[in-house]
């Protein structure tokens, strides 16, 4: 590209300059029934290519599993979509309008995508309740905190998560008496207080008892519907006890993507899975 | 209502609220209205001497709040103690007038001294005690602001956070020791008259500006209380323990660290500036590295993130070092030492811990009997 075609590309008259608009104006659009974008993406790190070409789309809420072997590029994705990691090439859209490409890892929170990490992370000395206060969507500066009350909306709200994720009862319990599934699930809680669209849930049940896997991926399945969750997750049993679509991804790429039967009988992925 | 609220929960607190509001009327009464004499007699020198402490517990309150609740460990609070109180005694020095030595109208001893030939820029104000007493919070404000901005906008945290504090604090010291700083170099500023017009020998006064430092204390600490109950003071917890995540939930965490500080660093201004015109003295020594250090043994006395343990670790500390300066001088420092040791081994949550420790003992003896 010569100078002057760069020059009129960076001046487009439809260019959105990103500090020029605020994000909280922004509602994602999923007329067309997807909710996340990934087209052609690409990215190396130091000449190894973590994703390649990878084409992937996320329904309005869908509940989709992500599996694949180690460095398949499943957290190198994450980080693609949370802003976390700038790819090479491709596109990544959040709807039909909104150009992750362009946001800040903040400005990505805030148009509605939160993520799960691996390890949990709570407020030990807060309670369950206080936890998710701090969590909750809102007007987060200094003096609006300070002066903060919690109004009865925002209570019922409170509530209405502490129910969804099975905690009412540890309430104003200490999070950091809780035990790791209570604390991952109170996690998860902090997630939907900022109302995201779109959840990314890292290896939610890595560590937990069969009860807590139980538990947990009936939590994840009531989610979905109202919210589009993607799981990336190593086990096998609780990915078929959740997933209706199954992406299985391989060297960076799509390897193979449908229902779990379709998935496991894929002669492609039997071979990258017990080897040739 | 928001007061209220917050005091809910405190028991700690209030049980101190109440204790002060006795002592702020029983301790002048007993000074001024009992005859010197009468065993129940309080000193004009222990009125003073209380009243000091309680200066120092506002600044232990000051030092608590952003160590217990934000986890910043100020190691230069002292400084900003000492900056509220060259205000107030730079307003002093202007009420002396022509009484001073060398009778000069307008210019202090020092300057005179110095063949000064007239006031320097900063010290024109200072004759208003409105203006001194805004310069009291604004100057310790001022700085702990840009301070803050600088460093927390840096993520400087933890003991290097520590260690820069230390240096604010010990560069202040050197450079309010020249001479030609201005502000009496490093025989300070003393020989104070009057303040507002009333003598400061005078019983009364002292035993009003014994009045005016609880008061102080009261409303500091309500202050305090208001912050670390509100929503932002769960904030700054959670900064405490898992700045990161707070970040990652969208708090700009920068800012709120920067708000404590600053209100912080005036508290103890207001701390600074009612300790000058009781002891009758500042000088660069407040400066000292040494002295913010102590006040941190004070704190971690008393118990961290309780802000009513400050208080009361502050005037523990303090009537122990009256106390053995008086029958042992050269034991004080391994005192001193020796306590904060036996805290950090054994005590630490400090004397509230200990006393939350025996309540909840006691709880469940209550319930049995019942």
């Amino acid at each position: 590209m010569t100078a002057l075609q760069e020059f009129r590309e960076a001046m487009r008259r439809d260019r959105q300059w990103s500090f020029m608009y605020s994000v909280r104006d922004l509602e994602v659009d999923v007329s067309q029934g997807a909710i996340l974008y990934l087209e052609d993406l690409s990215v190396s790190f130091d000449g190894f290519k973590a994703i390649d070409g990878l084409n992937f789309y996320v329904e309005a809420g869908e509940l989709r599993c992500v599996i694949g072997p180690n460095g398949a590029g499943k957290t190198t994705m994450m980080d693609i979509i949370t802003g976390k990691t700038r790819p090479d090439s491709g596109s990544a859209f959040f709807g039909r309008n909104i150009d992750l490409l362009r946001l800040s890892e903040s400005q990505i929170a805030e148009v509605g995508i939160g993520r799960k990490f691996q390890k949990p992370t709570v407020f030990e000395h807060h309670s369950v309740l206080e936890n998710l206060e701090l969590a909750m969507a809102g007007d987060k500066r200094v003096f609006p905190t300070l002066f903060a009350r919690l109004s009865g909306q925002q209570r019922d709200r409170i509530d209405e998560v502490l129910g969804i994720i099975g905690l009412k009862a540890q309430a104003g319990r200490e999070a950091g008496a809780l035990s790791h599934g209570q604390k991952q699930w109170l996690e998860i809680g902090m997630l939907l207080m900022q109302d995201p669209h779109l959840l990314l849930v890292d290896e939610p049940v890595a560590g937990m008892t069969h009860q807590e896997m139980d538990r947990t991926a009936e939590l994840l399945t009531s989610l979905a519907g109202k919210h589009s969750v993607v799981v990336v997750e190593h086990d096998m049993d609780f990915v078929r006890s959740i997933a209706k679509r199954v992406t299985v991804l391989h060297q960076g790429r799509v390897l193979a993507e449908g229902s779990m039967d379709e998935v496991q009988n894929d002669p492609r992925v039997v071979e990258v899975y017990l080897g040739e | 209502m928001g007061l209220i609220r917050a005091m809910r929960g405190d028991t700690g607190g209030q049980v101190m609220l109440a204790v002060l509001a006795v002592v702020t009327v029983l301790v002048p009464v007993l000074n001024l209205m009992v005859p010197e004499g009468h065993p129940w007699h309080l000193s004009s020198y222990t009125v003073t001497l209380l009243g000091k402490y309680l200066t120092y517990a506002l600044l232990a309150v000051a030092v608590d709040l952003v160590w217990g609740y934000l986890g910043i460990l100020s190691l230069g609070h002292g400084a900003f103690f000492a900056l509220g109180g060259y205000a107030m005694g730079m307003y002093l020095m202007r009420q002396i007038g022509e009484r001073g030595v060398y009778g000069h109208p307008e210019l202090p001893d020092f300057m005179v001294f110095l063949n000064w030939k007239e006031l320097p820029w900063f010290w024109h104000g200072f004759d208003m005690f409105w203006f001194a007493a805004l310069m009291v919070v604004l100057v310790p404000g001022l700085l702990a602001f840009v301070f803050g901005y600088l460093a927390f906008r840096s993520r400087v945290t933890g003991v290097y956070l520590s260690i820069i504090t230390q240096a604010l604090t010990f560069a202040l010291m050197l450079a309010f020791f020249r001479n030609e700083m201005g502000f009496g170099g490093n025989n300070g500023l003393t020989d104070f008259k009057d303040i507002l017009g009333f003598d400061l020998k005078s019983n009364a006064t002292r035993a009003g500006l014994f009045v005016a430092s609880a008061i102080a204390l009261a409303l500091g600490y309500l202050a305090c209380r208001y912050i670390v109950a509100s929503r932002l003071g769960r904030v700054a917890v959670a900064i405490r323990d898992a700045e990161p995540r707070t970040r990652f939930i969208g708090y700009r965490v920068e800012r709120v660290k920067l708000f404590i500080f600053t209100f912080s660093a005036m508290l103890a201004g207001i701390a600074g500036a009612l300790y000058v015109p009781q002891v009758g003295i500042i000088n660069p020594g407040e400066f000292s590295p040494l002295n913010s250090i102590e006040l941190v043994i004070w704190v971690a006395v008393g118990g961290r993130a309780t802000l009513y343990g400050a208080v009361v670790g502050a005037i523990l500390v303090n009537y122990g070092k009256t106390y053995f300066t008086g029958v042992m001088p050269e034991a004080w420092l391994f005192a001193l030492g020796g306590l904060f040791v036996l805290v950090t081994l054994f005590l630490p949550r400090g004397i509230a811990g200990l006393l939350a420790l025996i309540r909840r003992r006691r709880a469940p003896a209550g319930e049995g009997a019942q």
